[in-house]
């Protein structure tokens, strides 16, 4: 009879510490959603929803809905766009509907502006009859009997688009609807997709290549000497990352400090272009990412016994071979997370390519910031933060299994 | 340079044979040159800040401190320490009463999904922050929280949230549960036995992560170029686009007095962990 009761109270008991737990995390919970989650989820929805036809035109976009899309589009559209057009000329209500064509058809601005105007300046006369609205459009600019400009018209008359998400590989819908690539010279984000993997990259394996001894070297080391070189690792990690990316700046400008040894010294007799380039870029970011690869690289060494390697020496393997068979495969899990996580920070990256890169040194992130203050097309800066942040995502859940939900070991 | 010496000293516990010292020889001279590059940037931009001339390059032109003379008399640098303190101090107050409360809950709690809740905790740290802005920017506007201390408070609040949760989450990982229970059985209601025996064990990781919450505000500059304002420009925006435009020698001043800070920082940290190491070291101890 105690049994279930028994029972009953433990599961009263677990329920109550379930609910503290709750409670204890709800604030910051809650705070996240609001700050964090609410301005990044409404980012995303910014890459597919797309308003403005079916908000500023409604009747246009309502009509163009129903239309297949195929041939001429039909009389109610076409009533229905000289009917709107020139009213919400008059109330300069266009521009946001110019602006969202002319991303899908560079010139379709002024096409939709000034035809708003003309129509606006010259009202149908009720005595010239029931003109064909079709044939007063195509009087007014002839790019009207295009179809490419009404198949244009039609894709953004819905509320929800792949528009921006297919701009951002480089891919758009024909007029027919089916998935193309954009006209070669237009075709940008594609490279820049590239550039950003190849940048990336590149820091990877550089961090790799100079963090991997580093880390062996400060593992097997004795205490202080440890120590002393640990203190060194961390002294970079905890300086603001704007003054290590001024001090590459001093020490790589045409004016700088390596160019003026190097004059000094009559190896070269004009400065070498040592930054605004990718040289620079590697070289500023490698430094700037390499505590995150000494690390998780150096957490995992010292957990290596090094017994094994002298039980490897001692069957007669000469040291390349037990490196090669023995410590580099225990040493692999803090590779894969080093590498992961230095990868995950590049291929976000931002400022130090900003002020060290040159035009063609830009990654992601910096096309992000562009297209979201300089040429306003919000749409197009939300696909590529979607982009980002699903690729972030996907490396970040890899590197959880690797390393564990503990995250970026930190200090 | 220093460094390079230091590292040659150790002996080498993977080398079994007296024979191969030159392999040993080769790693030394390399990590002596991997630890140059980490150091030498952040060791060679000090020296110009003395420098009594205005060209960022050595010989030094004789010794002056008129660079720092300058940053501390100017309106601009003291308006930029005065808007990062202002930013980062409530930020900081933010993320680590938040952080250590979400730490605190989850810990020595069997929740289904702990894993899932975790990640969505920790995630503006793996963000990229280029994303984190860009959203921010386009909510804060309608809810007037762009150039606004507030909005920045709230965006580098979250930003360093992460940082006290895991470090928080570290220590109680190494807490007795049974100090809890036995304040409990001594009459202590929870809240006291939170403020006279949780807390004392944690502080080392909650001011750790406090430090880095600090740090990450302290830093920070994307969020503060989106979403801040003329009236919010911090030190790392004026050191931004002070690099963008020209870097003058009071930018070293500042860079100079900003690596002073971060050695502070990193001493604080070293100490605190090697506490925490002790205690934990101790506890174990039978």
């Amino acid at each position: 009879m105690t049994q279930p009761r028994l029972k009953a109270r433990l599961r009263r008991a677990e329920r109550t510490r379930v609910l503290r737990a709750l409670a204890l995390v709800l604030p910051l919970g809650v705070f996240l959603l609001l700050v964090f989650f609410a301005p990044i989820g409404d980012m995303l929805f910014r890459s597919v929803h797309d308003p403005e036809m079916a908000t500023t035109l409604p009747e246009t976009a309502a009509a163009l809905r129903e239309w297949d899309g195929i041939g001429a589009p039909p009389a109610p559209v076409t009533a229905a766009l000289i009917r709107e057009l020139p009213q919400t000329f008059s109330e300069r209500k266009l521009a946001g509907v110019a602006q969202r064509l002319n991303h899908d058809i560079s010139g379709f601005r002024s096409l939709i502006l000034s035809t708003g105007r003309q129509l606006d300046a010259t009202p149908e006369s009720p005595d010239a009859g029931p003109a064909d609205p079709a044939a007063r459009l195509a009087a007014i600019d002839e790019r009207w009997e295009d179809h490419a400009y009404w198949a244009a018209l039609r894709r953004a008359s819905f509320n929800f688009t792949d528009f921006y998400l297919l701009a951002a590989l480089d891919l758009r819908r024909d007029s027919a609807d089916r998935i193309t690539a954009v006209a070669p010279e237009e075709a940008i984000f594609v490279t820049i997709l590239g550039r950003t993997i190849e940048i990336a990259a590149t820091v990877t394996v550089l961090c790799l290549l100079l963090g991997y001894p580093l880390a062996y070297v400060i593992a097997t080391a004795p205490g202080g000497t440890s120590n002393l070189l640990m203190i060194l690792v961390l002294l970079p990690f905890w300086t603001s990352l704007l003054v290590r990316t001024s001090a590459w700046v001093v020490l790589l400008q045409n004016e700088g400090v390596i160019n003026g040894l190097l004059l000094a010294s009559g190896l070269v007799d004009k400065p070498m272009q040592l930054i605004f380039n990718r040289f620079g870029v590697y070289v500023a970011m490698t430094h700037v990412l390499l505590p995150f690869m000494i690390l998780p690289l150096y957490s995992v060494m010292q957990t290596i016994n090094p017994a094994t390697m002298r039980a490897a020496a001692s069957l007669g393997a000469p040291p390349p071979i037990a490196f090669l068979r023995v410590y580099l495969p225990q040493s692999l899990p803090g590779i894969g997370a080093g590498g992961l996580l230095v990868f995950i920070l590049a291929i976000g990256y931002y400022i130090t390519p900003a002020l060290v890169g040159g035009a063609n040194d830009q990654m992601i992130s910096y096309f992000i910031a562009f297209y979201t203050t300089r040429t306003v097309n919000w749409g197009l800066a939300a696909a590529l933060a979607t982009l980002l942040l699903a690729a972030t995502g996907v490396l970040y859940s890899v590197y959880v299994r690797i390393a564990g939900t503990a995250g970026v070991r930190l200090g | 340079m220093r460094a390079g010496r230091e590292a040659k000293s150790p002996p080498s516990p993977a080398q079994p044979h007296g024979a191969g010292r030159w392999p040993r020889r080769i790693l030394v001279a390399y990590v002596a040159l991997v630890l140059l590059f980490l150091i030498a940037p952040i060791l060679a931009i000090v020296p110009l800040s003395f420098n009594g001339g205005s060209f960022l390059t050595y010989p030094l032109d004789g010794l002056s401190l008129r660079w720092y003379a300058e940053v501390l008399t100017t309106e601009k640098w003291l308006r930029a320490l005065t808007n990062s303190v202002i930013i980062a101090v409530p930020a900081t107050a933010l993320a680590t009463i938040l952080g250590t409360l979400a730490a605190v809950g989850l810990s020595h709690s069997r929740l289904r999904g702990k894993a899932v809740i975790t990640g969505l905790l920790i995630s503006p740290m793996i963000v990229p922050v280029i994303i984190t802005a860009v959203g921010m920017y386009f909510f804060f506007a309608p809810l007037g929280l762009v150039n606004s201390y507030s909005g920045l408070i709230l965006a580098h609040a979250a930003l360093g949230a992460p940082f006290v949760f895991i470090t928080v989450s570290a220590t109680l990982s190494t807490f007795d549960n049974s100090l809890i229970r036995a304040a409990a059985s001594l009459g202590a209601p929870p809240l006291t036995a939170f403020f006279r025996v949780t807390m004392p064990l944690i502080a080392p990781g909650l001011i750790s992560g406090g430090l880095f919450a600090f740090a990450t505000s302290f830093d920070e500059v994307i969020v503060v170029l989106f979403i801040g304002g003329p009236g919010q420009r911090t030190l790392p925006r004026e050191i931004f686009d002070g690099i963008r435009e020209h870097v003058t020698p009071a930018i070293t001043a500042v860079a100079t007095l900003l690596i002073l800070f971060a050695t502070a920082l990193m001493a604080t940290m070293e100490a605190l962990r090697r506490r925490n190491e002790r205690l934990a070291g101790q506890r174990k101890e039978p």
